[in-house]
């Protein structure tokens, strides 16, 4: 079994869903049950290997890689598949794990127009792989690929499935990202012939940046190609305007898996790779990166306090989270990174349960705008909750997941790393610290918009059916951990730091 | 009279070449069953009709056997004193062409039987063209060159024009052979010039020659670049390819993906040839020129795409951008021959692949709709999902988004670009990178129509494609999807073509 999972696990985790969408194409489009039955099978069993790796890994270790797979790939340009885990892999894989099938629990009876469950759920698995590889990915030319792997499922996902403006939303989001990612693979290309690899080895790559002393203004240019690579899929402002288009347009289960995991492979990108790889490029941008996510924090409150629309809303949230992920990346300190990995999965798993309940309102009302809506407390008194819970979280309220993620990276900038700007860093602090009370409006006067009151007239009388059993399902899990992980941020904390320290001593500290 | 000329004629000196029966044997395998096409076609008139096209097939896979052979043999074959090279490069490009001519005929096979054409003559001038590319590969002289090049283009023209009525066909082969006879006489020009400073014809001398001349600089300068002025018409770079929308929109479809497949990667190979190993001792006369001509070509081709309604000029003009991110390693030959030669090459093997695929779907998709219009695809999806899948593989490829084949062929000519370690190299790099994000907006075109729109008119009839076209696509898209997924693969090919450089002492 141990060596099943050393040689195979990752492989089989990641390449699981492939062969599922594989067998689902085989299957004719008529059997919808089957079609449901087979993809959430797979997606179990490969939370079932996630599982037996997390219950195999090292925890001694965490700051190694494990489960490390070093095979040749394309023997022409030196790249090779490696795949590997460490401390700061772990959490996001667990959450890819955890989201996808639930995703698939929520719409065995919710599928959006145009219906067809079979091309919904193979996109879906494909989409999988593609989240999974990039989390074990070891090499930069394969973590660029399985990066790309899930733009096209998600093009469609948006395009086939969304709402009314689906085209222009999803041409955008595919645009936005193929310029980012095509810079992003000139930056790996230079990064390759500035060191003279023989490899695209990351941890190697770092290793020869040191040695060879790559001058500074080399590691400025070129982890200016990675921050457009990842700062667009985070997305940071000013890029982030793909952002609220993408959220809105796409059906629930698209917000929900790119609120969860996609915009994470963004912040991820620079964790894995941009730091370590170029600490003095990294010092050089830091306070830009800084600037960018304050921005971020306060630019997408008060986009969410001029929302009407709550998916838009939401949408506008995750710009402003993403910025605390950001802010805490920017410090370039352990605590600022371990903050910003907390802050992923927090958001993840908060975000993702408010697009879960949006679509679900949307789904019973037929609207989304704020000023229709009203009395979900009245009329479904569970799902009312819920949202309340839910946008407790997200304003990080303590004891809730929301909490962990934002005040320590809000904390990491009193103290920023050596050789970055002390006063400017706790100028963005106080921003970002008033960005939490303007989170705390626009989700407050959401909730009591959406929730108190009475029901909208054009609604009172209408039967809206409480939180369905599926609902429950997906949502449950969602809920506990938001709680577990508020209670005993430990938890995420306690497999990131040791990891989170090697990228700290990499960028020199 | 007569008797003193032979007299004399045998008097003269004549050294009677050695022929390497092995080294030619595809080209032999080839003329004979094209032989066997035209007996077969005489003989038996309309009752052979129906094997002419099987057996094109079948010439063709069987030109691959002794290229099989040739390569597990590894050696490199030199005839005729060095104007005839079989080398590892010859052998892959070889094999391109005829597989390329293959599915060209799967492809056709229907398409010409079902509509107002001549059938048997068809198969005969593909042959024929095929034929004088696989001479292409070899060809490391400027004669041969042109003789090859003619004995491509000629068929190419012809063929054209194959839909004899209709008046587009028409206008496409006479635009597309006047142009062509046009570069011809350029680069005829050019090459006489090379030859004048020379002495020779071989590419290595010629190499030799101007290498190191600067007494006569712009007359190698006018040589070099109106050979390959006249190459750009024939791979269509902007500003030489305003013949290309017209005559791909106007020839019979099948043809159009012949010419934006197999004709545009010989003039490639021709380049090849010339730039990398005649003129590489002059890359401060190439690396500029190709540097403008592949910066044009891919913005032009891109943002003229982004207008077109219609599925065939839109490929057309992505035919073009393409063509661009094909000469962009050709702008860094000077310092980095070696990896800009394995990126054109690669590129090539990976075009070919996807862009027959496309043609493959436009094709069966236009045997329903009689259109080729992009709003003709609606709802594809639908009711069509195989070919809509293809579909998206294919554009998806082109469009360089892993893990389909295309994502290879760009990152190995951004890997030779960086490489270079120039400005001007990264800035090409950064140009490339542009432009395959304003490519994906018209390839999404396409994808949108299939994907997100309904049928025109509702009719959602299936398509019923034919067994060739199936295997065509099976195919093509089987190679897009596997050199994607794993471009170790490609490297087995393209991973030791140093042959011909050596030839040149890089």
């Amino acid at each position: 079994m141990k060596d099943f999972l050393n040689d195979w696990g990752l492989t089989t985790m990641v390449f699981l869903p492939l062969v599922g969408a594989v067998v689902m194409m085989l299957i004719p489009k008529a059997e919808e049950e089957l079609h449901k039955v087979v993809a959430l099978l797979t997606t179990l069993v490969v939370g079932v290997v996630g599982i037996l790796l997390t219950a195999n890994f090292d925890w001694d270790r965490s700051k190694d890689l494990q489960f490390v797979v070093d095979k040749g790939w394309i023997d022409v340009i030196h790249s090779r598949y490696t795949v590997g885990v460490d401390g700061i892999a772990m959490p996001l894989i667990l959450l890819t794990l955890l989201v996808v099938p639930l995703i698939i629990v929520y719409s065995w009876n919710h599928f959006p127009e145009p219906h067809n469950p079979k091309a919904f759920l193979i996109l879906m698995l494909v989409l999988d792989t593609g989240m999974l590889g990039s989390f074990v990915a070891q090499d930069l030319i394969l973590f660029f690929v399985f990066f790309e792997v899930v733009l096209l499922p998600m093009y469609f996902m948006i395009g086939v499935w969304g709402g009314e403006d689906r085209q222009y939303a999803s041409i955008k989001f595919f645009l936005y990202t193929l310029f980012g990612s095509a810079f992003m693979i000139v930056a790996f290309l230079a990064l390759f012939f500035v060191t003279g690899a023989e490899t695209f080895n990351m941890v190697e790559l770092a290793r020869l940046v040191g040695e060879n002393d790559v001058a500074r203004n080399t590691q400025i240019l070129i982890f200016g190609g990675m921050f457009m690579g990842f700062g667009i899929k985070v997305p940071m402002f000013p890029f982030h305007t793909w952002l609220p288009d993408a959220h809105t347009q796409a059906p629930t289960q698209g917000s929900v898996i790119l609120a969860a995991v996609l915009l994470k492979l963004g912040t991820y990108g620079f964790v894995r790779i941009a730091l370590p790889i170029l600490p003095e490029g990294a010092q050089w941008w830091a306070p830009i990166i800084g600037g960018l996510a304050c921005i971020g924090i306060i630019y997408g409150a008060l986009g969410c306090l001029a929302q009407t629309d709550m998916k838009r809303l939401i949408a506008f949230s995750s710009v402003a989270h993403m910025g605390y992920v950001m802010l805490g990346i920017a410090t370039l300190t352990d605590f600022g990174i371990n903050a910003a990995i907390f802050g992923m999965v927090a958001h993840g798993l908060i975000t993702g349960m408010l697009f879960f309940i949006a679509g679900s309102i949307k789904e019973r009302f037929h609207t989304l705008e704020i000023k229709r809506l009203g009395g979900l407390l009245k009329q479904a008194p569970y799902m009312g909750w819920m949202l309340g819970f839910t946008s407790m979280a997200s304003l990080g309220l303590p004891g809730l997941a929301g909490f962990w993620g934002e005040f320590p990276a809000i904390l990491s900038a009193y103290n920023p790393a050596e050789g970055l700007n002390v006063g400017l860093f706790r100028f963005y602090m106080f921003v970002a610290a008033l960005g939490t009370v303007l989170a705390a409006a626009y989700l407050l006067w959401l909730y009591q918009r959406t929730a108190f009151g009475t029901p909208n007239e054009e609604f009172a009388h209408e039967h809206v059916h409480d939180a369905h059993v599926t609902e429950w399902i997906a949502w449950l899990p969602m809920l506990v951990l938001i709680v577990v992980l508020g209670f005993l941020p430990v938890l995420i904390f306690g497999m990131t730091s040791d990891a989170v320290q090697v990228v700290a001593q990499a960028l020199g500290r | 009279m007569l008797a003193t000329l032979v007299a004399q004629a045998a008097q003269l000196p004549f050294d009677k070449p050695t022929i390497d029966f092995h080294a030619l044997a595809p080209e032999i395998v080839l003329v004979s069953l094209l032989a066997l096409v035209i007996l077969v076609d005489v003989l038996k008139l309309e009752d052979g009709r129906r094997f002419i096209a099987p057996l094109s097939g079948v010439a063709m896979l069987a030109s691959i056997i002794p290229l099989v052979s040739l390569a597990l043999d590894g050696a490199d074959r030199t005839m005729f004193g060095g104007a005839y090279v079989v080398d590892n490069l010859a052998l892959v490009l070889k094999a391109m062409f005829l597989l390329s001519g293959y599915v060209v005929t799967l492809i056709s096979s229907n398409y010409l039987a079902e509509g107002d054409f001549w059938e048997s003559e068809f198969y005969l001038m593909m042959l024929s063209s095929i034929l004088g590319m696989v001479v292409m590969s070899s060809s490391r002289d400027l004669i041969t060159i042109f003789v090859a090049l003619e004995l491509l283009s000629i068929p190419a023209y012809l063929m054209a024009t194959w839909e004899k009525r209709n008046l587009r066909s028409n206008e496409a082969g006479l635009k597309y052979y006047l142009m062509g006879v046009f570069a011809s006489a350029l680069m005829l020009y050019g090459m006489s010039l090379l030859f004048g400073v020379s002495g020779s014809t071989l590419l290595t001398d010629i190499n030799d020659a101007i290498a190191g001349g600067d007494s006569s600089t712009p007359i190698i300068t006018l040589g070099i670049v109106l050979v390959i002025v006249g190459f750009g018409f024939k791979v269509s770079a902007v500003p030489f390819h305003s013949w290309a929308p017209d005559t791909y929109e106007g020839a019979p479809t099948p043809v159009t993906a012949f010419l934006a497949v197999a004709s545009k990667a010989a003039g490639f190979v021709a380049l090849i040839n010339l730039v990398f190993i005649g003129f590489l001792g002059r890359a401060d006369v190439v690396e500029p020129m190709m540097w403008v001509l592949a910066a044009a070509s891919m913005t032009v081709g891109n943002l003229i795409a982004l207008r077109q309604t219609n599925v065939v000029r839109l490929l057309a003009y992505s035919g073009v951008a393409q063509a661009g991110f094909m000469l962009a390693p050709f702008a860094v030959v000077g310092t980095n021959a070696d990896d800009a030669l394995t990126a054109v090459v690669t590129y090539l093997l990976i075009y070919a692949g996807m862009n027959l695929a496309a043609f493959a779907v436009v094709i069966a998709v236009s045997r329903k709709t009689q259109s080729g219009e992009i709003s003709s695809f609606g709802g594809l999806f639908g009711y069509a999902p195989g070919l809509a899948v293809a579909m998206t593989v294919a554009l998806a490829a082109l469009a360089g988004i892993p893990p389909l084949g295309g994502w290879f062929a760009k990152f190995v000519v951004f890997r030779a670009l960086a490489s270079a370690d120039s400005a001007s190299g990264y800035t090409l790099a950064i140009v490339v990178a542009v432009n395959s994000v304003i490519a994906f907006y018209y390839y999404a075109l396409v994808l949108k129509a299939m994907w997100f729109s309904d049928a025109p008119d509702g009719d959602t009839m299936p398509i019923r494609v034919p067994v060739s076209l199936v295997s065509a696509l099976t195919l093509t898209v089987g190679v897009t999807i596997l050199f994607g997924m794993f471009p170790g693969l490609i490297g087995h090919f393209t991973g030791n073509l140093q042959g011909l450089l050596a030839a040149v002492g890089r």
